[in-house]
């Protein structure tokens, strides 16, 4: 019963759920990366569980040809394989969708509805008769469905195939399973389904200069070209990946081909607290150093972190966030360390943060990172998140230019020590408000005391308000200093703008979408979008050239906008809030709801 | 100014090392601590080690955390690099700068509320790193400057300067580093300065972590009766285990030993520790017997010192992580980027 039998070519959502633990996100991941290798623009979004196995998982596959890689909430096909979440997988099918599940067993009555399309493929019988073994019949049920999806959305079998042999090229067994299975399933649908559904797949050429890479692996792959030596961590949801990509990474390129050692020290910490003391040891001595971890791991950092602020030692800090507070939901996205990092520790203290939007700026905010901390000697937060971190995202190709060299900021040689009369470390200070450093070992008149006590310009232990006093002051113009340095907002201006939207990191996509779909609709504003932290003039002129403006975020305490009133002259008034914070990715649908239901009636 | 002319010949003490620098050269600034606290006796002890060691001064990375004993790096080494941290946190600072510059000699000075408290877990995992540097612990079982609470090492019955009795079980460190598996465990005391300057030398040249836990009693809140920390309870309890003699690697060994009672063991630089047992069966390398040991006699109220473990085979972190001869931060940048056309062919891997 087809309500709508309008054909939609490359733009369409679909939803997988999924049992955790039954190997589904293998068969997902090979559906989304057959349609990249179509040329087409897709993104995944995994909504997974705080388990190993068992609990409900669900992955969200949109295919959209104009490269809107926001979340989107209307499924046009849903996958139900867990039958704990039938009926709410069911409910979520848009009128006029359809439902793929399994038809082994009959569908409970309860569970029909009118104005959908049940999709019946009896899944397990067929893995059943083709495998012997209780593990294969569960593994390979993915394998069968996406079989069926390959034959209901036209999917190339020529790309899929060629993707299991790269896949399984020394797991022969694995190869000739997969391929029965997949065939089994494309083959009944073929057959006893409405092959392809109205909306399906078309080769393109969209991606031919793009990959599919995850935010963290990104961001390990930018700390490796930085030429990051130690890091050191301390295993936490969603920012193990980080270190396993940066360990991956070094055992490919940093293995010293004349002498096999490791060109890098990983270590993995007890804890938070000796994570980032051992990157701050590490950039003490010169090396560029990192740690990755998130909202708790945060939380310990910050004793630490203000010692390094202080001391004025670079450090790098990855937090890929999850939702808080506490333990939260840590499988689940949100953007609310957003304060706890601005000034992360006791006393007067305050970061440079960046804000990437995508796995492309985590790998170009890395290298970015280390070049801030090492100019201002201080503490980078990179603010990644687990929907940009964890998820698979099509980007342009990264690039790179062999000409880059650290700077590693004001360092002194050996040779200007030697010219010097006397090394004092807090003074002189540059345009910057940074005094030069010295490293340990490198010449004897480098030798200075290191303290997180009280201290004053010449490196000396102090007690007097004044001596005191010039150094923190010193501190907040420095940290000043660095708003034009970092990443510049990207402003997107347009004629007849009513008002602007402020937004920072993984809401990107759905906010450009949502300006987009505002417009279709007459509703026209401006977006800037922030990606760094201390915010500089551009985003002042921003804020005063719009009366009304929108801060979209993934918080409930709206922190973006706090860090915004107190960090720049806006008032307070003109700024508004639009929240999303329940853990999943936004979608420009939460974006337009809470725009327009916030203007007067008859706007827009 | 000095009122009177000061001689030109050159005090005995005064004779320049290999290096040609005096143990003034090794001397930090005035120490702010109580007139007759242990910790400037350990301080003078530490001059005395590395003027001996002829280490040049600007090579050393001392590091500490909060506390008394915390303050005492300024006081020894001014030409050291110095890293005065936070309370507890100061092994994970060694152990990053360690991985980042392994040519450094580290030294980390920590008490026992620094160690042994706020900062057990670090301490702990820096053992299992076996993190190359020497760790001294300056322990008075005492919070000094935070005026006279228990710390984690007060012995139970040990009494506070108020008279109030500690009811907690102590952490011993010696103990705690054989569970460990840390490779060289002493303990001396800070009054013992005979015994104290060698262990320091041989815990400097020891490859891997080196704890040594220096009673050092404090005159002011446990320096009296009642205490098991005080000059005299140490001084009426403390039996040698072992005698030993350091002998570094430009020393020529010349003397004749008596194989019946003294072992040598060759360190990873060449340097020799000689050990003459004081006591009968006592093997340092021998962990369980090393245990059994201890526990016997500090059970009757012993405190056994001198160097009473250790362990040359184990390796170190740097060993462990498989890292290169010399320092990380000495990597040419080369070596470090792979470059525009490998990221082109990993890119490959992600379409």
């Amino acid at each position: 019963m087809h309500q709508e039998r309008i054909v939609r070519v490359n733009d369409f959502a679909l939803k997988l759920a999924n049992v955790n633990g039954t190997g589904s996100a293998s068969a997902n991941g090979l559906l989304m990366q057959a349609i990249f290798r179509m040329g087409i623009p897709v993104s995944g979004k995994n909504l997974f569980p705080s388990n190993i196995q068992g609990l409900p998982t669900w992955y969200e596959v949109r295919v959209n040809k104009t490269g809107h890689t926001a979340r989107a909430l209307e499924y046009d096909l849903i996958v139900a394989m867990n039958a704990e979440t039938y009926a709410r997988d069911v409910r979520e099918v848009r009128p006029g969708g359809y439902l793929l599940y399994d038809s082994s067993w009959p569908l409970d009555a309860s569970l029909a509805r009118a104005d959908i399309t049940f999709l019946g493929v009896p899944l397990a019988e067929m893995c059943n008769s083709i495998f012997k073994s209780a593990r294969e019949r569960i593994l390979m049920k993915n394998i069968a469905y996406l079989g069926a999806l390959v034959a209901l959305l036209d999917v190339d079998m020529e790309i899929l195939d060629h993707m299991l042999e790269e896949k399984y090229a020394r797991k022969k067994p694995l190869l000739e399973s997969n391929h029965r299975a997949l065939r089994a399933g494309y083959d009944y649908a073929k057959n006893e389904l409405d092959c392809p559904l109205p909306f399906h797949l078309e080769k393109m050429h969209a991606t031919d200069d793009r990959i599919l890479i995850d935010g963290n692996t990104a961001t390990a792959l930018g700390c490796l070209y930085a030429g990051a030596t130690v890091a050191a961590w301390y295993p936490i949801t969603p920012a193990t990946s980080v270190m396993d990509a940066f360990k991956g990474f070094c055992e490919e390129f940093r293995k010293d081909p004349e002498t096999g050692t490791n060109n890098y020290c990983i270590l993995q910490a007890e804890d938070e607290l000796a994570a980032i003391g051992m990157v701050i040891g590490a950039g003490w001595n010169g090396a560029r150093a990192f740690t990755s971890t998130a909202g708790p791991g945060i939380s310990l950092m910050s004793e630490l972190i203000g010692l390094a602020y202080y001391a004025e030692i670079p450090a790098v800090v990855v937090d890929v966030q999850r939702t808080g507070p506490s333990t939260g939901m840590p499988t689940r996205t949100q953007q609310a360390d957003i304060l706890s990092c601005a000034y992360a520790s006791h006393g007067d203290t305050k970061h440079i943060l960046l804000f990437p939007s995508s796995p492309e700026e985590c790998f170009y905010f890395a290298v970015e990172a280390f070049e801030l901390a090492e100019r201002f000697q201080t503490p980078v937060l990179i603010l990644s998140d687990l929907d940009i971190g964890m998820n698979d995202w099509v980007i342009p190709r990264l690039k790179w230019d062999d000409a880059y060299r650290p700077n590693r900021g004001r360092v002194l040689t050996a040779a200007e020590l030697e010219a010097m009369p006397k090394f004092f470390r807090y003074s002189p200070e540059n345009a910057d408000h940074v005094a030069a450093r010295t490293l340990p070992g490198v010449h004897a008149k480098g030798a200075f005391f290191t303290r997180g006590s009280g201290h004053n310009k010449l490196g000396g232990y102090t007690e007097i308000p004044d001596e005191y006093q010039e150094v923190v002051d010193r501190l907040a113009r420095k940290h000043r200093a660095a708003a034009p340095a970092v990443p510049a907002p990207v402003i997107r201006n347009q004629a007849d703008a009513t008002f602007g939207i402020i937004s920072l990191g993984g809401c990107d996509a759905a906010v450009r979408e949502a300006v987009d779909a505002l417009g279709e609709r007459g509703i026209i504003a401006d977006y800037m979008r922030v990606r760094g932290f201390p915010f500089d003039e551009r985003v002042e002129s921003f804020l005063a050239a719009h009366d009304r403006i929108f801060v979209v975020e993934q918080n409930r305490d709206a922190q973006l906008r706090t860090l915004l009133t107190m960090e720049t002259r806006v008032s307070k008034e003109k700024l508004r809030s639009v929240l999303a914070y329940g853990g999943f990715p936004l979608s420009s649908r939460h974006v337009v709801d809470g725009i327009t239901s916030q203007l007067p009636q008859g706007e827009g | 100014m000095p009122s009177i002319k000061k001689p030109a010949v050159l005090h005995p003490h005064l004779r320049p090392n290999a290096i040609g620098l005096t143990v003034r050269d090794y001397e930090g600034s005035m120490s702010t601590l109580c007139a007759g606290c242990g910790h400037d006796s350990i301080t003078a002890a530490i001059v005395r080690a590395f003027y001996e060691l002829s280490t040049p001064p600007h090579m050393i990375a001392k590091l500490s955390g909060i506390g008394c004993s915390s303050k005492t790096p300024t006081y020894f080494v001014g030409g050291a690099h110095g890293f005065n941290s936070a309370h507890g946190r100061m092994p994970s600072i060694a152990s990053g700068a360690n991985a980042a510059n392994k040519e450094l000699t580290y030294i980390g000075v920590s008490g026992d509320g620094d160690s042994l408290s706020i900062g057990l877990g670090q301490l702990a995992h820096a053992i299992r790193r076996n993190l190359n540097m020497l760790y001294v612990i300056e322990n008075n079982g005492v919070y000094g400057l935070t005026k006279g609470q228990f710390s984690a090492s007060a012995d139970v019955g040990s009494k506070s300067k108020r008279g109030d009795a500690n009811q907690y079980s102590p952490i011993d460190p010696v103990m705690l580093g054989l569970s460990l598996g840390a490779t060289f465990i002493a303990r001396s005391f800070s009054g013992d300065k005979a015994q104290l300057v060698p262990l320091l030398k041989a815990g400097i040249a020891h490859r891997g972590f080196a704890l040594i836990d220096v009673i050092s009693p404090c005159v002011t809140f446990n320096d009296h009766e009642g205490s098991t920390k005080s000059y005299l309870y140490t001084r009426k309890h403390l039996m040698q285990v072992v005698q030993s003699d350091f002998v570094p690697v430009a020393q020529e060994i010349t003397a004749e030993y008596d194989e019946g009672t003294t072992t040598s063991v060759t360190l990873h630089d060449g340097s020799v520790v000689r050990f003459t047992k004081v006591a009968a069966d006592y093997d340092p390398r021998d962990a369980r017997k090393v245990t059994a040991y201890l526990q016997e006699h500090q059970g009757q109220g012993e405190v056994p010192t001198g160097l009473l473990y250790l362990d040359e085979d184990r390796p170190d972190m740097h060993a462990i992580n498989n890292t290169p001869e010399a320092a990380l931060t000495g990597v040419p940048y080369g070596k470090l980027c792979p470059g525009s056309a490998a990221l082109s062919r990993l890119q490959e891997e992600y379409r």
